[in-house]
């Protein structure tokens, strides 16, 4: 079952006179369960295209669907409804709520959507658990390491069972061994929760992560290959995928 | 606590020292505005007092028609048993009936038109503070004594002093002719040069004679304790006398219908000055909400994208308005209370106010009234417009685009 497909997608930016190109026909088809490492120079496209499947963006022409719904088709509302209920997003900067601590940073989501009270507490603890921050849920951002901050941030993502996360350079800012951590956690929960991943990344060390590896390059996708067990087989490149 | 609450709370805390300023300009507008709204308060409460108390009274009993037509015979009678009743019924000795016609007063060189009001003299410097500016000679002590009190520039005009004789004509309630002789036995100063030149009083027992009023008379003149109590004392009254059907209790707003005016113009050219107090402290707030929605544009941009909707965020910046008002209405209120409070016991005045009042015989100094209307009037509305100013930032926030918004610093 295909989580996310998007077809001939097009994207340009206007600056003063000159139009950027974002995405240049970009079309390919995401399965469920899937972990997928988007890579390519800065500037490639990666981040207009997920912002496009995350609904942050519009794109300029063609379709997007994640499950059976034509995002491009959504109203704002709607589309906040579908990332509040169906998308986690992670992103570089961790943007956390800075004056929330890391259970009501969680918690404040789930508030969002509606949750009781008593569920969210028993809830934003076993998520907190479950990404390694037992005994530090009352500290705020500024108290916690950058890597701390960016599990805070994955717990956010998943706390309202998300079926396909989102995460824009994760590892950017984060230490060798915080990096690892971080693509262990996102591992563990493809694994366990059958999240579909899309990554954003030119970091080679989260790259060895994928089971698929999507080149980019001037808004288009230039290389598309399954990671098996680091053997990389050359199965489409550019263009379209079926 | 719920989390919103929480983060607005924290939010506001960020820049403790903007914030203050801002609760801080609340405060100090919600005290003055106390202040201010009080004293006013007090001041007309004081004014329409004096001014009612100087001849008007709170309230008058009088034959139905006589307000609209205040002719010598819209009277009725039985004017003294009914005050009797009235003083007995309410337990009070503020009550005083009067007669009112006029009369053709001659002193051996010259003559003038007057008013001339009967009094009971045991009872009319009970309801007004006319016979206290006698500055020469003495009050009436006999209901039938025929003597007059006169103002200071008619006694002038006339040339006359105490123990001089004037002689009065007129014409009585039914059209008889109406002739009497009476000794001045005093002369009264109330600085308003009107009243001094063409009022003076008899006692009503020889005014019934001298104008054939038989019994009767023309108002019963009735004070309460104080503004307040008028309405209470008023339906006690009413209560009292609807048995007779002429007659009717009016209260001093149908008395004086000029004084509630000049208090309205007043109101008017004071709530200016609070109009221009309110919304400098409604832009101040307006210019906080905004940087600090400003300042953080990527946090919102973040929980737009976590899918946050901009309502949420809005009512996020309202509710930390409404806490900042809070405090503002609440510290405000108390300081502003306290001071009015203060100031409503030891009093007020300013420089060259003592003097005066010793010479019109009034009060020397001001006390701010202070009810709930004047504690809450002026913080409600800052509060109110606090709130007002801060839609602005939080329709803002309709606007934002979470990938644009999560890029700002
Ligand atoms: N808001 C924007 N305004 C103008 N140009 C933009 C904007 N967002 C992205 N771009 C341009 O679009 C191209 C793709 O950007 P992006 O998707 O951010 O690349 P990547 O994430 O791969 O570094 C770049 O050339 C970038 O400069
Ligand atoms: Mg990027």
């Amino acid at each position: 079952m295909n989580a996310i497909v998007c077809k001939d997608l097009c994207k340009t930016f206007k600056q003063g006179e000159e139009i950027i190109t974002g995405l240049n026909n970009v079309s390919i088809i995401i399965e469920k369960g899937d972990f997928v490492c988007l890579s390519g120079p800065s500037g490639s496209g990666k981040t207009t295209l997920l912002n496009a499947i995350g609904g942050l963006d519009t794109p300029d022409s063609g379709e997007i669907s994640i499950g059976d719904i034509r995002i491009d088709k959504l109203g704002k509302g709607a589309l906040a409804d579908m990332r509040l209920h169906n998308i986690g997003f992670v992103f570089q900067a961790y943007n956390l709520i800075p004056v929330l601590t890391a259970r009501e940073n969680v918690e404040f989501v789930m508030q969002v959507s509606g949750m009781s009270a008593a569920e969210r507490s028993q809830k934003s603890h076993a998520i907190l658990k479950e990404v390694g921050l037992e005994g530090m849920e009352d500290r705020r951002p500024a108290q916690l390491s950058g890597g701390q901050q960016q599990r805070v941030a994955v717990a956010r993502a998943i706390v309202s069972q998300p079926t396909l996360i989102l995460a824009d350079e994760p590892t950017a800012n984060l230490d060798s061994v915080a990096s690892s951590q971080l693509m262990d956690l996102f591992t563990q929960l493809n694994r366990h929760h059958h999240i579909t991943f899309v990554i954003a990344t030119h970091d080679i060390r989260v790259m060895k992560y994928a089971k698929r590896l999507i080149g980019m390059e001037d808004g288009k996708i230039i290389s598309d290959q399954i990671n098996n067990d680091q053997t990389i087989n050359v199965q489409t490149v550019n263009n379209k995928a079926q | 606590m719920n989390i919103t609450l929480r983060m607005a709370w924290r939010n506001l805390w960020r820049h403790k020292r903007r914030t203050w300023l801002t609760v801080g300009a609340m405060i100090f507008s919600n005290l003055l505005l106390v202040f201010l709204i009080s004293l006013q308060f007090g001041s007309y409460r004081m004014m329409i007092d004096n001014t009612l108390r100087s001849y008007t009274g709170h309230m008058q009993v009088q034959n139905k028609t006589y307000n609209d037509d205040p002719k010598i015979r819209n009277s009725f009678a039985a004017i003294i048993p009914l005050a009797d009743e009235i003083r007995h019924q309410l337990g009070t000795d503020s009550v005083a009936a009067r007669g009112v016609a006029f009369a053709m007063t001659s002193s051996k060189q010259r003559s003038y038109g007057l008013q001339i009001i009967g009094v009971e003299p045991d009872f009319e410097t009970r309801v007004s503070t006319l016979p206290g500016l006698i500055n020469k000679g003495h009050y009436f002590t006999d209901i039938n004594a025929e003597e007059i009190i006169i103002g200071s520039v008619l006694a002038r005009n006339l040339r006359v002093d105490i123990g001089d004789e004037l002689t009065l004509l007129g014409s009585g309630r039914d059209g008889s002719f109406a002739a009497g002789i009476v000794i001045v036995t005093a002369i009264f100063e109330s600085g308003v040069a009107d009243i001094d030149r063409s009022m003076a009083q008899v006692p009503l027992g020889y005014f019934q004679s001298l104008f054939s009023m038989g019994d009767g008379g023309h108002n019963i003149v009735i004070n309460a304790e104080d503004l307040p109590l008028v309405p209470l004392v008023q339906q006690n009254v009413n209560d009292i006398v609807h048995q007779r059907k002429e007659l009717a209790v009016l209260g001093w707003n149908k008395l004086q219908p000029g004084l509630k005016q000049a208090i309205q113009a007043d109101m008017a050219s004071a709530w200016f000055m609070y109009a221009v107090l309110i919304v400098l402290v409604a832009f101040s707030v307006l210019n906080t909400q905004l940087m600090s929605v400003l300042e953080r544009t990527r946090e919102f941009g973040t929980m737009m994208a976590l899918g946050v909707k901009p309502i949420r965020l809005g009512s996020l910046v309202i509710t930390e308005t409404f806490i900042m008002s809070s405090l503002g209405l609440a510290i405000g209120a108390v300081l502003g209370s306290a001071l009015a409070y203060y100031l409503s016991i030891v009093g007020f005045s300013y420089p060259g106010m003592e003097e005066m009042a010793g010479k019109f015989n009034l009060p020397d100094r001001m006390y701010p009234s202070l009810s709930p209307l004047s504690i809450f009037l002026g913080p409600g509305i800052v509060f109110f417009c606090s709130l007002l100013a801060s839609i602005y930032p939080a329709l803002r926030l309709f606007f934002l685009q979470p990938v644009s918004a999560m890029k700002a610093v």
